[in-house]
């Protein structure tokens, strides 16, 4: 008799992640619901269990090794839970132990290629009962999170012409967003939304205007079939607007320009679309006519502070082309922004934000020497935000590249780059992290790097700010000074972003070095 | 009906041959835009090893070479993702041909070099077949690895071509103790020094008082006043060095 009443107890059970736990991530600090920890991408946990006066004790309490190196994955923390991906492949673990509760994983095709871009999957989405996971081979699938049994499976695109996806989707109200990589492939970049129940596809926003729409014009004859602008990083959302922000990727050919005349809307660009019918509201673009391959795929990073007085909702970005921009989240409204890293092919942004470029700085056959390199300033690894200190925290590359102009031509499923880049030498390489004020992108402090990094990084209401390097190092720093606080030898390069949650009710952090996921505890 | 086109074209087009059939004049400007900043024009070597051999060391066969050209050699030779299946196979195809290319001919005797190399101890510091001391490069290879003009440079001023991995620096410790070497590895918290006698040093660089780093300085002294005819017959030496 009691069996059979907590049997129908379960069957009844309740969504575990609602909507309106995830739009409240805040009063839940101990959960980490979404990609960003919020959706307001600023990849700040509330917690602050972990301080400037405890964190040099933090250790690891235990790790999860996988089996390709250089995982990208930023967990999802839910109920005594912690979700993973790998490619084609997800994993629930026991938040106490890491012990596998469940897997699950799909068979990547045999005929699959990925064009331009490593075997990665940066993370999954929770919803109600289901995780949602994003593969490479293009298909959206979403998992009960009980058991990582199937729930439905939707095909976002063809794989064969170069569409693929890496990222973690985005979850909001009944709906999950996805966008896709594929810009060195010659596809068209779009970002979907897919009805969370049942798997429908929604609506679909194409990153480049089809013929006759506003934008169009912006692209030379027919350059805009093939001319990438893909969505490879997870967006943004503001639930009051009801707008959902988006980074877009470079134009194709990446370094060939001849072909695809004018601005290349809306490559290199912020788009914010409605939620419900994914039409475009606004569109910033970062780099018009970019022969650099600087995708604009950043995490957008929402918060609402002072400028000029006068109390701003903003989106913010430190930009992969060497620039940071403050925008009105409500208008797109460029309202500041300066470099943040060195580089070599503006002259400064005007009173729009569009970049005055310096002649002889596009690629051509001899080759042309530009900072910064195609993997730019800063990647697609997240910024994070701190309300208590009003900075944005990103992980900076120093980086210049000479870079060349080839033919290119567009065959479905092949690469589509015309160039390519020589960097400078690796001992002229380094990075830091670098604390921007928020409204500016004025730089406060430094934290100097070896090498370039590849590290997303982490801000914390104890005041502390969590990254990696090349060299393995996992580190935290003081929020308002820079000051190295705390470092661990991982063992292998940080291709990751940080996460944190607790476990039994105490703060933990958990990072991702080479193969190996670490979390940490005091 | 531009998908329809696209779609109904991927399977002639995805896995045609066509696509990997090699252009070796291709390869040349591939090579020359992007491979000889290191390996020299012509693949006659530079700051990475010549090419112009039957046999590369570390792409013996057509399979190794596309791969080394594709995924480079960590931690110097950068890949190469942003090439075309093609490309990869043009530039393979142009370093192969670079295997007909005669030796680089170079003044002096190889014979009397060796005899100079012994009389002017750098079997101290370099290790040649397994003989001498390895503080520096190991020059088993040398020959092959690097062409007569870089050899030279680096015998009569070493500070020109720091190999990688062979940074001098200076750390100065709490107490004031002073510790040159080379940089064995280093991150943004930690060093590890090699001192000349060969024993690690690791410092966290917050307990030191100063670290310096010697950019310009090499561990080796500059051989500069070698009368000419030595010098030929060092570099000739030197160059001959080719595993053979």
């Amino acid at each position: 008799m009691r069996f059979a009443t907590f049997a129908l107890a379960a069957a009844v059970l309740p969504a575990q992640v609602p909507y309106e736990r995830i739009l409240n991530a805040a009063k839940e600090p101990g959960s980490w619901l979404t990609y960003s920890g919020s959706y307001s991408g600023q990849r700040y946990s509330p917690l602050a269990g972990i301080t400037a006066a405890n964190v040099s004790r933090l250790r690891v309490r235990w790790t999860k090794q996988f089996a390709l190196a250089r995982t990208q994955v930023s967990p999802i923390v839910a109920d005594g839970v912690m979700y993973i991906t790998a490619p084609n492949q997800a994993e629930a673990l026991d938040l106490k132990t890491g012990r596998t509760l469940w897997s699950w994983s799909r068979p990547i095709p045999s005929d699959y290629q990925s064009i331009g871009f490593g075997r990665v999957s940066r993370g999954p989405a929770i919803l109600d009962d289901k995780l949602y996971v994003a593969t490479l081979d293009c298909y959206l699938v979403a998992l009960d999170i009980r058991t990582g049994q199937e729930r439905w499976t939707s095909r976002v695109e063809d794989y064969k012409p170069g569409y693929s996806m890496t990222l973690a989707p985005l979850a909001i109200r009944g709906k999950v967003l996805v966008g896709v990589s594929g810009g060195e492939a010659g596809i068209r970049g779009f970002v979907d939304a897919y009805d969370a129940a049942s798997g429908k596809r929604l609506w679909r926003f194409y990153t480049i205007p089809g013929k006759g729409e506003p934008g169009n014009e912006t692209w030379s004859g027919e350059s805009w079939k093939t001319g990438g602008s893909s969505t490879w990083v997870t967006g943004a959302y503001d639930p009051d607007l009801n707008l959902v922000y988006w980074g877009t990727g470079n134009p194709g050919p990446d370094w060939n320009g001849d072909g695809r005349l004018g601005d290349n809307l809306y490559a290199c660009s912020f788009v914010a679309l409605d939620a419900e019918t994914g039409k475009l509201k606004w569109h910033f673009q970062f780099t018009p006519h970019d022969t650099h391959d600087w995708d604009a795929t950043h995490v957008p990073i929402l918060l609402n502070t002072t400028v000029r007085g006068q109390p701003r909702k903003l989106v913010v970005n430190p930009n992969r082309n060497a620039f940071y921009y403050a925008l009105d989240r409500t208008s797109g409204e460029f309202l500041a922004g300066q470099a943040y890293v060195k580089q070599t092919w503006a002259k400064v942004l005007d009173d729009r934000g569009r970049p005055i470029v310096i002649p002889g700085t596009e690629p051509n056959e001899q080759g042309v020497l530009v900072w910064p390199s195609l993997n730019g300033a800063t990647v697609w690894f997240s910024p994070s935000y701190s309300p208590l200190t009003n900075l944005v925290y990103v992980s900076a590359r120093e980086v210049g590249a000479t870079y060349f102009k080839r033919e290119a031509e567009y065959k479905p499923g092949t690469f589509f780059a015309g160039g390519g880049e020589v960097r400078i030498p690796v001992d002229q390489q380094w990075g830091a992290v670098r604390a921007l004020e928020a409204a500016t992108g004025k730089m406060v402090w430094e934290f100097r790097l070896t090498s370039p990094p590849w590290a997303g990084t982490m801000a914390t209401a104890g005041g502390l700010v969590f990254s990696g390097t090349q060299e393995g190092n996992i580190f935290a720093l003081d929020a308002r000074t820079g000051k190295p606080l705390w470092d661990f030898q991982a063992g292998g390069p940080v291709f990751a972003n940080p996460v944190s949650f607790n476990i039994d009710g105490q703060q933990h952090v958990a990072l991702a070095a080479d193969r190996v996921l670490y979390v940490f505890g005091l | 009906m531009w998908r329809r086109i696209l779609l109904a074209a991927l399977p002639a087009f995805c896995q045609s041959p066509h696509d990997a059939i090699p252009d070796v004049a291709l390869g040349r400007r591939l090579f020359d835009s992007q491979c000889a900043l290191c390996h020299g024009p012509g693949g006659a070597g530079g700051r990475g090893p010549s090419l112009n051999r039957p046999k590369l060391a570390k792409a013996a066969d057509d399979a190794a070479l596309t791969k080394v050209i594709r995924e480079g050699l960590a931690p110097e030779m950068p890949g190469s993702w942003q090439l075309s299946v093609r490309e990869v196979a043009s530039v393979a195809a142009y370093v192969k041909s670079l295997g007909s290319v005669p030796v680089e001919k170079v003044p002096g005797d190889a014979r009397r070099g060796e005899s100079v190399y012994k009389s002017s101890g750098c079997a101290g510091c370099h290790i040649i077949s397994g003989q001498g001391n390895g503080l520096g490069p190991e020059l088993t290879l040398a020959g092959a690895r690097r062409n007569a003009a870089h050899l030279r440079e680096s015998v009569v001023n070493p500070a020109a071509y720091l190999p990688d991995g062979y940074l001098m620096v200076e750390a100065v410790t709490a107490e004031g103790l002073t510790v040159s070497g080379t940089r064995a590895a280093e991150d943004p918290f930690t060093i590890q020094i090699a001192d000349p006698s060969g024993r690690f040093h690791s410092f966290r660089k917050s307990g030191l008082r100063a670290l310096r780093k010697l950019e310009k300085r090499s561990g080796m002294p500059a051989f500069d006043k070698l009368p000419a005819g030595s010098l030929d017959d060092l570099v000739a030496y030197l160059a001959s060095l080719r595993g053979n």
